[in-house]
């Protein structure tokens, strides 16, 4: 029988040619081949080359070519006509917005610069746009991060100069032992991903903890479906146990950590501060000598137990408070168990896997390096177990503490920079004592004195005014969370709505969806941003927003500045800001504009290059008035922030031979192009681990321009900054803290990591654990609106556990009424068998607003989805005592989302029409609706 | 299945009329001239129409003479084949019934076989897919065929072999619907085969892979609540068989009355037969359904 | 000859070229979902349209869908309340050997590739009549209601040969994405490949095997989950504790500094 099939030409043409620039679809930066045909956008795929992803791509970045074609892009700058909120806009020219916004921020940078608030939300042009405010003088600029995780960022840097995500990442090659804290489809996307596969495929073992077993936890061998806030109740715990069995790395705790350093046991305002030589320098017992000794001094070999008495005093070193606390029978597996969700069995097998891991699979790289102190090694000890933690833990208010604790956890196993555990990024590792102190002086008409963000040392960093009063209208860095590095973009619209500590006259946002998915207590922020005074003014007097796209905020906006798509601009992923490095290698990269904007846009970072030359800000203007750079392309290239350290660190130098340090090349943008879009400079072998101590290391360090010279630092398991906090709470110090707030600063700035049930007043009656997650497919995505991505995600039902499912009598499709302290929502439920037992959860932002994202207001976004921040408020309900308590880790003030409790009911589906509520009216969408059918193909 | 009207209107009319086809071939009624031409002309407007109707679920039916190419393996295809084959021999036959007022016997017999042909064909259209277990049954056949026979002889006045096809029919039917409901979980094939993870424990579908709907879940997903197919189970009964049954063998005289009740019972039967395939389709488990979870 | 060919399978096929998923590692990202709707619809046929993309009942043509199931262990003595596991399971044409979609189309649009043993549609023969989707179990196949047409996947039969791209990336556009690398590309047919040595280590399976299709594709099954506790007991030794309280600890630490490199020992 002959088989007859048609003749296939299965060598087609693929494009016309490939753009490579650099995703925009979530935070990772992944490089992308853009295909293009006839001048448009045909495909787009992973570039095999880039650092970031090698190739891969996931859902978002593939759907990139329905973010460039959505009728949700903003199409010219909007002038608000109708009231705030309705939507109602009418286009205006550039010149005309550009006049507009200049006339309303001129006045304010020239006699009271603080009355501008500038929030960047998912910006990754952190470095430039900081660089902007702080020339145009306002202490009040910050990006997302308080509302994200700057617990995670914070305690990672100041317990060991580094945090994961973009700070670091597991030694994928050599790792045996994986463990995840709270990581759920979250950050990091395609990395984790690609280490997970690359670790299974060799058959080590990933452990998840997190209450909901999806993504990550799915394919993990081990899942604990831990109880929500406990994690650093669980992670004492396998301290507990393994400091016990002696299952910790001594020789490295004592190299390398500061758990051989003497703690001051003098009563006083020096006790529990580090004893110092003249210099400054920690001092350590010498086992050599028996000697308090200079921690970093050539041949020292620092004592572990040894105490050194001085005056009658005792001074012990670090470690002695740390055996005192941790082997406590308060952390024994048995006393923790209930309160974790997790059998004590379990937790011992944890510890005891992670102890064999460590220990007995310990391996050695033969690779040589000499340490800070000048020691040589002949060899790289490895310690296979690597960990990593995202919002999970970081959203509590006892989240630094968590993250603390997980760090110690890791140092304790001397798994930090060692072949096998956890390995730091450039410009990482990098001490506190290497990063600045927050800025917040009001100088009108000059530039800020230094970055508005950084890390206090004690409460001498406050940014407090003399008579108390917070110098930033987030009230960053003051008593009520001292160490809040990120700033608390959550609390900018309801402090200037209240004028407290001060009112504002502009609030200038840039890609933050705050009426909507971006806020706590969403109704509220919707209200504050269009509540009016009694003179018919609103009560925040101005707003300006950027964005690309048709987003909620956009209806409350006066002035719209409309952004352009990822492929229509220049970026910068700079190492000046959140780079795109790897653990071997530093590298950095940009976009380009793939294709030009078919609409009346610009690129928001070019526009502030703009407004800041009409405004003549210092920073942007040559001496002789002229301004410095024309748009952001020009200041990528030709920018510096100190000579030869640009935006750009590849090809530099007039001949574009140099990285790192070099001087201008006006070619530079061509040179990345032609490398595709990135530049990689790689960790020569043998300083590419125990990175803060290797000199190798931080000799290449200071050629690339990361540090100015070698910092060298040892682990901070006992943080001294912490501990002058306290002191100021013990009443030592000018600085000190509010009545108030005495007690909570004496608790929760303890040096050493504890952990603390998070503040529970006002949730009687509401007992069950309430989290969000965002579906891998949308996770850090600019938009539902996305045709492909929205067909998977459309609606979001309320996932229940089986347990409450059966209490309440529930079945798939039924619809709840779900609520807390603070509000209700009505949302349909499903089912989740693989859940901790009493928690629920829901896709956080795909509930959308009727009008918004140019969707039709019947779109199951806007019918069917809902947001769990109704029922989040970003204070704590009222304790009576007269005060209002920020929903906020006491420590950073990172917003609080995951310590919310609600209660559950049954109830009859709400009829006519069966929408989820709270529902709200639908917005004006200023750009229209899409069309009724996609055939998207670009070729012939 | 989703019941597609054009898919019911189809099997249902031509049913009917290859049906009527298969008697006019064997010469029942044996009738000529204008009688005849009214006989035919049902028969096509009824088999036609049903194939006519056919064609409006395709999505390129401008398209649809390819799919008489692949007789040597596509059921469909073997029907087009035969409809056709079944329309062009019964054609002539009738010309020699109304124009020429002579039956060719060898000719109608040859006409009725591939009218019975093209019904059969198209019950293998169902019988062949594994992926519906209530259809891929030895039963599906005899159901079309005792259908079509039965439908056909109402039709042809044969008033003898009318209420014992009709009975037959009836028993194919009720035997159809008990053998059916069992069907899916008799096939084997459930979540635990489809995945491959029945070996872990017990599966549950959790999310789907889209929240919207698709393709797959609009033509395969219907489900059908048991009391309302219930219900219509006993109005497809009564309609089908039951009620033309006491129609025609209804005591009664009188040329008008004996033909108004006749043409009653064509018309009860019709519908019977129609809501009986709208349960067809509709109660169709296709077992893609259990990779949603819908089964 | 055109139009002349037939839907009868090839008695063989010179390879048999598939896919191998892996559902112990795909975390169920949709990376492969999104990659083959733009690769699919700028390439092979037809686009693969989006119907009211973005109204209230958004739907649109995708070759490749990722499900998610709940499986609840039953327990037993090692596990006696065993946690439930999620498995994601993405799911596209199986590129059966005995593929019944190409058996019962009328017009010889689907069919069976003799060199690789793909299974197409020729979209420009294809009426529409939706049977080949009625006779596929998987539900690998969807109409597409802008085009008329059935679509399914094609292996990208136009990457993986095509001489415009670079040799590596000439594999389907679902596993050049997949950031766990949870998908694999090669000839099942042939024991002696990657892909079939995987299935063989890892005990590979086929979906509905009493349909009889014979997919050419493999599913690898989950590794065995939560057996932390089971394998730990023969750990316990070494949670031994070395002291009971601080000074006992204090005085264990002190020996074994002791035995550190460069201690006195």
């Amino acid at each position: 029988m002959t088989h007859h099939q048609p003749t296939l030409d299965t060598s087609p043409k693929v494009s016309d040619e490939i753009r490579r620039t650099t995703c925009y679809m979530c935070a990772c930066r992944c490089g992308i081949n853009v295909h293009m045909k006839d001048g448009k956008v045909a495909y787009i795929e992973g570039n095999r080359d880039h650092p970031v992803n090698k190739g891969v791509l996931c859902a978002k970045g593939s759907a990139g070519i329905m973010q460039v074609n959505a009728p949700s892009r903003l199409r010219a700058p909007l002038k608000r006509v109708g009231p705030r909120g309705s939507g109602k806009f009418r286009e205006i020219s550039w010149d005309e917005a550009i006049s507009t916004a200049v006339g309303w921020l001129n006045e304010l940078h020239e006699t009271a610069p603080q009355k501008l608030a500038f929030f960047t939300g998912r910006d990754q042009s952190q470095s430039f746009t900081s660089f902007w405010a702080q020339n145009f003088g306002t202490p009040n600029y910050a990006a997302h991060g308080g509302f994200c995780s700057v617990n995670m960022a914070t305690a990672g840097i100041y317990t060991m100069g580094g945090a994961f995500w973009e700070f670091g990442q597991p030694d994928w090659e050599h790792t045996k032992l994986f463990m995840l804290f709270g990581v759920a489809e979250d950050h990091d996307s395609n990395p984790i991903k690609m280490g997970i596969g690359k670790i299974k495929k060799r058959g080590a073992r990933v452990i998840g903890v997190n209450p909901i077993r999806t993504g990550y936890n799915a394919v993990a061998d081990d899942w604990v479906g831990i109880t929500p806030g406990t994690d650093g109740l669980f992670i004492l715990s396998l301290i507990h146990v393994l400091m016990k069995a002696g299952k910790i790395d001594l020789d490295y705790l004592s190299r390398y950590t500061n758990a051989p350093v003497l703690v001051n046991g003098s009563d006083g305002p020096q006790k529990g501060l580090f004893l110092r030589d003249e210099n400054g320098k920690m001092l350590v017992i010498d086992r050599n000598t028996g000697q308090p000794t200079p921690f970093d001094q050539p041949g020292v070999r620092p004592d572990l137990t040894a105490t050194f008495d001085k005056d009658g005093v005792t001074h012990r070193p670090v470690f002695h408070q740390m055996a005192e606390r941790y082997l406590s029978a308060d952390y024994a597996p048995e006393a923790v168990a209930d309160r974790c969700g997790i059998p004590a069995s379990r937790i011992r097998a944890i510890a005891a896997e992670l102890a064999r891991v460590a220990f007995d699979e310990a391996f050695e790289l033969d690779v040589e390096w000499t340490d800070f102190r000048g020691e040589k090694h002949s060899k790289m000890t490895g310690r296979p177990v690597s960990m990593h933690a995202m919002r999970g833990v970081s959203a509590h208010a006892n989240g630094f503490q968590t993250c603390r604790a997980l760090h110690v956890l890791q140092i304790l196993l001397g798994t930090v920079e060692v072949p096998g555990g956890f390995r730091f990024k450039p410009p990482y590792p990098k001490p506190i004592e290497a990063h600045p102190t927050p800025h917040g002086d009001r100088r009108p008409g000059r530039p800020l004195e230094g970055p508005h963000l950084g890390f206090p040392r004690g409460p001498e960093d406050l940014l407090l005014d003399e008579d108390g009063t917070a110098q930033r209208i987030d009230k960053a860095f003051t008593w009520e969370n001292p160490m809040s590095a990120h700033g608390l973009m959550h609390m900018v619209i309801s402090n200037a709505y209240a004028g407290d500590p001060y009112k504002i006259d502009t609030l200038f946002m840039y890609m933050a969806n705050m009426s909507w998915n971006s806020s706590m207590n969403t109704k509220g922020v919707m209200e504050m941003l269009s509540a009016r005074n009694d003179d018919g003014g609103y009560m925040i007097p101005r707003i300006i927003y950027s964005d690309a796209y048709s987003s909620e905020m956009v209806a409350y906006a006066d002035l719209v500045l409309p952004d352009t798509t990822y492929l229509e601009r220049h970026d910068c992923i700079s190492l000046l800001d959140r780079p795109i490095c790897e653990a071997d290698a530093a590298a950095d990269a940009i976009r380009w504009p793939v294709i030009e904007p078919d609409r009346d846009v610009r690129g928001f970072q070019s526009v502030l290059i703009e407004l800041a030359n009409r405004m003549s800000l210092p920073g942007f203007t040559n001496a002789d008035g002229t301004p410095k750079w024309k748009d952001y392309a020009d200041y990528i290239v030709n920018h510096e922030r100190k000579p030869g350290i640009g935006p750009l660190a590849g090809f530099r130098g007039r001949d574009g031979t140099q990285e790192g340090r070099g001087e201008v090349n006006p070619d530079q943008l061509n040179r990345y192009i032609e490398n595709g879009g990135f530049y990689v400079a790689h960790i020569p072998e043998g300083a590419d681990y125990y990175k803060p101590w290797n000199t190798a290391y931080q000799d290449w360090a200071v050629g690339m321009g990361i540090y100015d010279s070698p910092q060298p630092y040892l682990f901070q398991l006992y943080v001294e900054p912490m501990r002058k906090f306290q002191l100021a709470a013990e009443g030592h110090g000018e600085r000190q803290p509010p009545e108030h707030l005495r007690q909570r600063i004496r608790h929760t700035m303890d040096p050493l990591p504890i952990w603390y049930e998070t503040d529970q007043q006002g949730n009687e009656g509401f007992t069950v654990n309430a989290l969000t997650q965002r579906p891998m497919a949308m996770y850090h995505s600019w938009g539902t609106q996305n045709a492909w991505l929205r067909q998977l995600h459309g609606r979001n039902p309320l996932y229940v556990p089986t347990k409450l499912m059966r209490e309440h009598g529930l079945k798939d499709g039924d619809w709840a009424r779900v609520s807390s302290p603070h509000g209700e929502i009505t949302v349909p439920v499903m089912e989740m068998a693989a859940l901790n037992e009493n928690t629920v959860w829901t896709w956080n932002a795909i509930g959308k607003r009727k009008g918004a994202w140019a969707l039709e207001p019947d779109a199951p976004e806007a019918t069917k989805g809902f947001l769990l921040n109704h029922l989040i408020h970003e204070l704590l309900p009222p304790k009576g005592d007269g005060l209002r308590w920020a929903n906020s880790d006491p420590i950073t003030g990172q917003a609080a989302w995951f310590d919310l409790k609600v209660r559950i009911e049954k109830t009859t589906p709400p009829d006519d029409p069966q929408e989820s509520k709270p529902a709200f009216a639908a917005q004006e969408s200023p750009v229209g609706t899409g069309p009724k059918e996609l055939k998207w193909k670009v070729g012939k | 299945m989703h019941p597609a009207p054009s898919v019911i209107l189809f099997t249902t009319l031509s049913g009917l009329g290859f049906g009527l086809l298969f008697f006019l071939g064997l010469g029942q009624p044996a009738a000529t001239g204008t009688v005849a031409f009214v006989f035919y002309l049902i028969a096509y407007a009824l088999a036609v129409g049903g194939l006519l109707a056919s064609t409006f679920h395709l999505g390129r039916p401008e398209r649809a003479w390819r799919a008489f190419t692949q007789w040597k393996t596509s059921w469909l295809s073997r029907e087009g084949i035969c409809a056709v084959a079944a329309l062009l021999v019964m054609g002539l036959y009738a010309l020699g019934a109304v124009f020429l007022d002579s039956h060719w016997t060898l000719l109608g017999w040859l006409g009725a076989a591939l009218s019975l042909a093209t019904v059969f064909t198209t019950s293998m259209i169902y019988t062949q897919l594994k992926t519906v277990p209530r259809w891929n049954t030895a039963l599906t056949p005899v159901m079309f065929l005792s259908f079509s026979i039965a439908g056909g002889a109402l039709l042809a006045g044969a008033e003898t072999l009318a209420p014992w096809l009709l009975t037959l029919a009836g028993a194919v039917q009720l035997a159809y619907w008990a053998k059916g409901d069992g069907a899916l979980a008799a096939s084997g094939t459930d979540l635990a085969t489809a995945t491959g993870l029945g070996s872990r424990g017990t599966v549950r579908a959790f999310e789907p892979p889209h929240t919207g709907s698709n393709y797959l879940l609009r033509e395969f997903v219907h489900v059908v609540g048991r009391k309302h197919a219930q219900k219509l189970r006993v109005i497809a009964f009564a309609l089908g068989f039951v009620l033309p049954l006491l129609m025609i063998l209804a005591p009664v005289h009188g040329f008008v009355l004996k033909h108004v009740l006749a043409a009653l019972a064509v018309l009860s039967h019709m519908a019977g037969i129609a809501v009986s395939r709208w349960l067809f389709f509709a109660q169709a488990e296709h077992v893609v359904g259990l990779y949603y979870g819908k089964r | 000859m055109e139009g002349g060919q037939m839907t009868e399978l090839p008695n063989s096929t010179d390879r048999k070229m598939g896919l191998v998923i892996d559902l112990d590692t795909c975390v169920g990202c949709h990376a492969c979902v999104i990659s083959c709707k733009g690769w699919n619809t700028e390439n092979y046929g037809a686009p693969l349209s989006d119907q009211d993309p973005y109204g209230a009942d958004p739907s649109g043509t995708f070759l490749n869908r990722v499900h998610s199931y709940e499986v609840q262990p039953a327990p037993c003595e090692s596990q006696p309340d065993p946690a439930a596991q999620l498995i994601h399971f993405p799911k596209s044409c199986l590129h059966c050997e005995d593929a019944p979609c190409v058996t019962v189309c009328p017009t010889g649009a689907s069919y069976k590739r003799t060199e690789d043993g793909i299974v197409l549609v020729n979209e420009d023969h294809c009426i529409g009549c939706g049977l080949c989707a009625w006779a596929c179990p998987y539900g690998a196949r969807e109409l597409d209601l802008a085009a008329g047409v059935m679509k399914k996947c094609t292996l990208c039969v136009d990457r993986i040969y095509n001489e415009n791209l670079p040799e590596e990336d000439r594999i389907p556009s679902c596993v050049r994405t997949c950031p766990a690398g949870a998908r694999h590309f090669g000839d099942l047919g042939d024991p002696d490949s990657d892909v079939s040595k995987l299935v063989a280590e890892r005990g590979g399976i086929d979906l509905m095997p009493e349909m009889g299709t014979k997919p050419v594709n493999k599913y690898l099954p989950p590794r065995p989950k939560d057996q932390i506790e089971a394998q730990a007991a023969p750990l316990a030794p070494l949670l031994k504790p070395v002291a009971e309280d601080a000074g006992g600890f204090m005085g264990w630490l002190d020996k074994a500094l002791d035995k550190l490199p460069g201690g006195t020992n």
